[in-house]
């Protein structure tokens, strides 16, 4: 099965001398370098990747990065000028006019940083928009529209008209239009920057919790990283209209691509991105229960520490032992390492966790932070010096981990 | 020396060429008119002036509200008491009937001007042309086509009226939020269906606006359409200018001025909201929003998002 959406060698150059500035483009001259020289504009440049299903892939660029032609060419609102497009398998540029529309209108659904909500029609009018130009029957109009309000939780404000309603309610709007067509790709050009940033993250709550249930094909554009990072599953950063860098918001954050990237990276909110699993360090010790008592407190006084994780014998973490407890279970006879000489003073974390929800955990106890699997196993520890090395905003190329 | 282009000469040789090879088309274009017209003042002369007056307070009420109504009262029955409602009706026929017809053309041209460049690069010089040639130059073809009378008059009041149409149309529809054009693209519109359903209902104030000035615009030609002999308030005015009869002169203004408001204020109102519409909209919203469920959206909207996103 072809990938949902495949882009080839994409280009967009903006002007008559098309083909003169792609060759230029092609052999590495500079964008302003070939605005000088022919007089068009170099929107994009050879840009390729694939989307998967069910994948959320951002494409983050500031602006005149490129962004926004981008999404456009991906359906054919503006004509590439070299390369291909292809959606399921089939290529956007071989396609006529009616065709185009079809793809358009049951494949491909776009979402818009004003909205671009029609303010003569109501909400629930709005929301079937795809729908009614598809010829869908009134009933299953209305039916598709309320079922996509009230995925967007705006099912009580179907008759009002956008100018009625709030930017976030708007643009909750503008996701159901697109929900409704039930099309396997959405492209989403800056959706949410136009609003408030508390509006903001409850959008992005908002389209978390749809991806988790309806695993749409998204492609997101945005200029903030930390948006990328929190939402994208992986992410292209554009820059002068080229790929600067693709992967995964860690994989950028802990080996940018270059400095422009390394520079974007400095501002973004690790404590989102990075997990606990990025973070995770082999623990320095541990022990096992039924190991002598008198071995592991001197273990515990040669690497300096004043805990230790104490497994049982599937991996799983039985509690810890404390030096002072050793100690006194020594003078009171009992030389081995029982359950009853470990005590619960300890927190573990799931490795997917990101360091946001566990940064109030880390460095409580005597022990670090455990790191552990769905069984209790233990994986790894997360020191402190770990967590503050890794959110120190030094733009630390490849340090993090 | 420069040598005299025969511009005015080759214009003149061209409308006489007319004249002797399509004559059946001016008389058709005449008649067409004429009969419009006469039509139209018979339906507003014929009945008693207090059935029509009723009627425009009703629409002024209806439409604007009852400022506009109190005025439309008070102002016809002026002009009744003024011995003009004759005069009055045959000025507002000719005026709705060359406003339809120049709304006609320049509405359509400047749907095409905004959705074809070329279009708009070569109707731009002639809609200058149009508007700043003296009114009077018109006047001359308009006699040698059409003779004296009503129809001369009508045309030159179209052709002078057709410019604020269409660029009040082609500003409209390029001034429509080019993100709700690009969102009916991309959900797979056609052409067709974006200028009926996005532009024109967006462009709609501006096209009213044009609509508007189209008719004020008759309206001024009012009296260049009387020195050719159309019957009417011109009529008035300029036999007023003619006899030195200031009495008279001042009422026949008075009525264009009074009919003027009238118009100006109620087609003023097309591109916007009627009363009838807002109350309309005033009582839908009453119920819509009556439900349990809005406070819930609204705090929704609102939800604090300083927490961690999930456990």
């Amino acid at each position: 099965m072809p990938p949902v959406l495949q882009v080839t060698g994409l280009s967009k150059v903006f002007g008559a001398r098309e083909q003169e500035a792609l060759r230029l483009a092609d052999e590495g001259v500079g964008r302003d370098e070939i605005l000088r020289r022919t007089g068009a504009t170099l929107a994009v440049h050879d840009v390729s990747f694939t989307v998967e299903r069910g994948e959320l892939f951002v494409i983050m660029g500031l602006s005149g990065s490129g962004k926004s032609t981008l999404v456009r060419l991906l359906n054919r609102l503006i004509e590439p000028s070299a390369g291909t497009v292809q959606v399921d398998g089939r290529d956007l540029r071989a396609l006529d006019d009616a065709q185009l529309r079809s793809v358009r209108n049951d494949k491909i659904s776009m979402v818009f940083q004003h909205f671009a909500l029609l303010p003569h029609r109501t909400v629930r009018e709005n929301a079937a928009y795809a729908l009614k130009i598809r010829g869908v029957g009134a009933r299953e109009q209305r039916e598709r529209a309320d079922w996509a309000l009230r995925t967007v939780g705006l099912l009580e404000r179907a008759d009002a008209r956008p100018d009625e309603l709030s930017g976030g309610m708007r643009q909750r709007v503008g996701l159901a239009r697109a929900l409704a067509a039930d099309s396997e790709v959405l492209l989403m050009d800056e959706p949410f920057s136009a609003l408030d940033p508390l509006i903001r993250r409850d959008m992005q709550d908002l389209l978390e919790r749809l991806q988790s249930e309806l695993h749409k094909t998204i492609v997101f554009i945005t200029h903030d990283l930390n948006e990328a990072m929190r939402l994208g599953d992986r992410i292209l950063m554009l820059k002068d209209g080229r790929t600067v860098q693709l992967g995964t918001g860690p994989e950028i954050i802990s080996a940018p691509a270059d400095d422009y990237v390394a520079d974007f990276t400095s501002d973004v909110d690790r404590t989102r991105v990075l997990t606990a699993g990025d973070l995770l360090r082999e623990p320095r010790m541990t022990a096992r229960l039924g190991d002598r008592a008198g071995d592991v407190l001197r273990a515990l006084g040669t690497a300096e520490a004043n805990g230790v994780y104490v497994l049982d014998d599937r991996g799983r973490i039985a509690g810890v032992a404390r030096d002072d407890l050793l100690a006194r279970a020594l003078q009171e006879g009992r030389t081995d390492l029982g359950t009853r000489e470990v005590v619960a003073e300890y927190a573990t974390i799931g490795a997917d966790r990101p360091v946001v929800e566990f940064v109030h955990l880390v460095g409580r106890h005597t022990v670090p932070l455990g790191v552990v699997d769905d069984d209790g196993r233990l994986l790894g520890v997360v020191p402190r010096a770990a967590v503050l090395d890794a959110l120190s905003a030094v733009p630390a190329r490849g340090s993090v981990r | 020396m420069i040598p005299h282009l025969p511009i005015g000469e080759t214009v003149s040789d061209f409308i006489d060429w007319l004249l002797d090879t399509v004559p059946w088309l001016f008389d058709a274009i005449s008649n067409v008119m004429q009969v419009l017209v006469d039509g139209l003042t018979d339906l507003l002369v014929s009945p008693a002036p207090i059935v029509w007056i009723v009627v425009f307070t009703v629409v002024a009420l209806v439409l604007r509200g009852p400022w506009l109504a109190l005025y439309t009262l008070v102002a016809f029955l002026l002009v009744v008491s003024l011995e003009l409602w004759v005069e009055t009706m045959q000025t507002l026929a000719l005026v709705l009937v060359a406003a339809v017809i120049a709304a006609a053309i320049g509405v359509p041209v400047g749907i095409l001007a905004a959705r074809r460049r070329a279009v708009s690069v070569v109707v731009r010089p002639v809609l200058d042309f149009m508007q700043t040639t003296p009114v009077f130059v018109y006047l001359i073809p308009a006699v040698f086509f059409f003779g004296v009378g009503v129809v001369p008059g009508v045309v030159a009041t179209i052709l002078f009226a057709i410019p604020p149409g269409v660029r009040l149309t082609e500003l409209g529809i390029r001034q429509v939020d080019r993100e709700v054009v690009e969102a009916a693209q991309a959900f797979g519109a056609r052409p067709g269906q974006i200028l009926r359903e996005v532009q024109l209902p967006l462009a709609l104030p501006s096209i009213m606006a044009g609509v508007n000035q189209v008719i004020m615009l008759a309206l001024s030609m009012v009296v260049t359409a009387g020195l050719l002999g159309a019957a009417g308030l011109g009529a008035v005015v300029v036999r007023a200018v003619t006899q030195l009869d200031i009495a008279s002169g001042v009422e026949g203004g008075l009525a264009v001025v009074l009919l003027a408001i009238f118009l100006d204020r109620l087609t003023g109102a097309f591109g916007q909201q009627t009363a009838v519409s807002r109350l309309l909209r005033a009582r839908g919203r009453r119920a819509s929003s009556a439900g349990p469920a809005e406070p819930a959206s609204r705090q929704d909207e609102n939800a604090p998002a300083g927490a961690p996103a999930s456990a």
